[in-house]
């Protein structure tokens, strides 16, 4: 247990001390929320469909914690070149509690960052239900949030070096985040962008932040969102241990 | 404490470590000395449950590092040779960090890491993050460390790479004090010869993955007739130069210097 709050306190330490990071990681979900958000608000009113920005907001703060978390978890490639890693696979702890321990610290960091997004959101005028709006909307980010650090880890089991790095953000977080619902109503959507939404991990998460902060439906249902998102974060949490028990460095 | 039967590490059809087999008796200082790419560092990694073996036998104070490697790894602590502490962290929080991996009680965690952090002249800078470090004093924090938690066994990876002739001193002085005070058994590496000549009980020679010579400073120079260490080295392990690629660690490097430009 220990071991687990001393790995986990690493990660945040180290995320709290580089202000840069926090700060350059916010650019991006501001600039959605700004293009987008007022960019296209007029016309996703004229087309019946309400705020934008509303709608918006939850795919914003769910993209800011799949990109923190997914980063987190490749994370594990740094510590491995610069040779942290060596550190923590000699210690006497057993491979599983440190792969938790880095998930948990690589998790708490995406959903801080996602609540400096949401707070944002909220002095930019996005309306949330209620206070027990705020507790599901919590419990959906931190799904989102250990599922893709776990994601994230067992990717970077597999890479000693940062050259598959582009290929992952392009043929895999992106897809995630585009594909998710997180821009548009998955309703509405043709056939084939339904499908690719279907499987896409975030989607549930989107959709359950989603009606979660509006108080709305879902669109898969909050029993499947939920089960989804719990369901997928125990497979990856189970198949990132795997592949961390087997690293050799 | 240490027993290895014919050892082999392959890394596809490249052979590391040819069949090494060698002993180190409790409370013995034992100088492993090869030049670059000779196996040194694999045969390291084999031993301290870095790397799995591909055939042969590692025994650790009894205990085999690849069945149990949690009670393997509470017996011995280790200096690598690149380095292995955390940049964003303070000198203070590495070593707490370490502590708190080896399960050293708090009391206890904080009384050593007071008398390393002075033994190595860091007690001072004990607040500053270790990326505002000098190579020493990197150096001297990783071997204040690989002593936190009392290890049994100690392997120092070519420790004094990097550090001025006082700190070199420092450190053997103080790793013979642990020899004989403490019988800590001490497995090192360098390519300092003199170094392995005046701490080492015994040596042992290993070139292309075999070892090729083993014994006591004294027998393995009587045994080639030389009157150094270093002339029983090259006599034994010829002079030319070996040659190593650029690993992907190195590229790593090079990026991270163009990034954080200040550092450079």
């Amino acid at each position: 247990m220990s071991a687990i709050y001393i790995l986990w306190l690493r990660q945040l330490k180290r995320y709290l001390r580089s202000r840069t990071r926090i700060i350059g990681s916010l650019g991006q979900p501001l600039l959605f929320l700004l293009a987008l958000g007022f960019g296209f608000g007029p016309i996703f009113r004229k087309a019946g469909q309400g705020n934008y920005l509303q709608f918006l907001a939850p795919g914003v703060i769910a993209m800011t914690i799949l990109f923190t978390a997914v980063f987190s978890g490749i994370e594990l490639i740094w510590d491995r070149q610069f040779g942290f890693l060596k550190e923590t696979l000699v210690a006497p702890v057993p491979r599983l509690t440190i792969m938790l321990g880095r998930t948990a610290g690589g998790a708490t960091v995406a959903v801080l960052q996602g609540l400096i997004v949401a707070a944002i959101c909220l002095v930019a005028g996005v309306r949330v239900s209620g206070p027990a709006a705020l507790f599901y909307a919590l419990l959906y980010m931190v799904l989102i949030g250990v599922l893709f650090t776990a994601l994230g880890t067992a990717i970077a089991s597999l890479l000693s070096d940062f050259q598959g790095f582009q290929l992952i953000m392009n043929f895999l977080v992106m897809p995630l985040f585009f594909l998710s619902g997180a821009l548009f109503p998955l309703a509405d959507a043709p056939r084939p962008l339904q499908v690719m939404a279907a499987v896409d991990p975030l989607s549930y998460g989107v959709d359950g932040l989603r009606s979660a902060l509006a108080g709305t439906a879902c669109h898969f249902g909050a029993a499947t969102d939920l089960g989804v998102l719990a369901g997928l974060t125990a497979l990856l949490l189970a198949l990132g241990a795997y592949l961390f028990a087997k690293i050799e460095v | 404490m240490i027993k290895v039967r014919n050892l082999v590490k392959t890394f596809g059809t490249f052979v590391a470590v040819r069949g090494i087999s060698f002993e180190v008796r409790e409370g013995e200082i034992f100088a492993f000395l090869g030049p670059n790419g000779a196996g040194k560092t694999t045969t390291i990694k084999m031993l301290t449950t870095l790397l799995k073996p591909t055939s042969g036998s590692v025994e650790l104070d009894g205990l085999d590092p690849a069945a149990s490697p949690n009670e393997a790894r509470k017996r011995f602590g280790i200096v690598f040779q690149d380095p292995s502490v955390d940049d964003e962290l303070t000198a203070y929080e590495n070593l707490d960090f370490h502590g708190v991996l080896y399960k050293v009680p708090r009391k206890v965690r904080a009384e050593r890491i007071e008398r390393l952090l002075k033994l190595f002249d860091l007690w001072e800078r004990r607040d500053s993050p270790v990326k505002q470090f000098s190579g020493g004093m990197r150096r001297r924090l990783e071997i204040a460390r690989g002593l936190l938690h009392t290890p049994k066994i100690l392997f120092l990876d070519e420790p004094t790479l990097g550090l001025d002739p006082q700190t070199r001193n420092q450190l053997w002085t103080h790793v013979r004090q642990l020899n004989e005070a403490e019988r800590v058994t001490v497995f090192l590496t360098t390519h300092i010869m003199e170094e392995a000549d005046r701490v080492a009980h015994r040596v042992a020679i290993i070139d292309h993955g075999r070892i090729v010579a083993q014994g006591s400073p004294a027998e393995i120079k009587s045994s080639t007739g030389s009157q150094t260490l270093e002339e029983a080295f090259l006599a034994l392990t010829g002079e030319t130069i070996r040659e190593e690629e650029a690993t992907g660690l190195d590229q790593m490097r090079r990026m991270s210097r163009l990034w954080r430009g200040r550092r450079a």
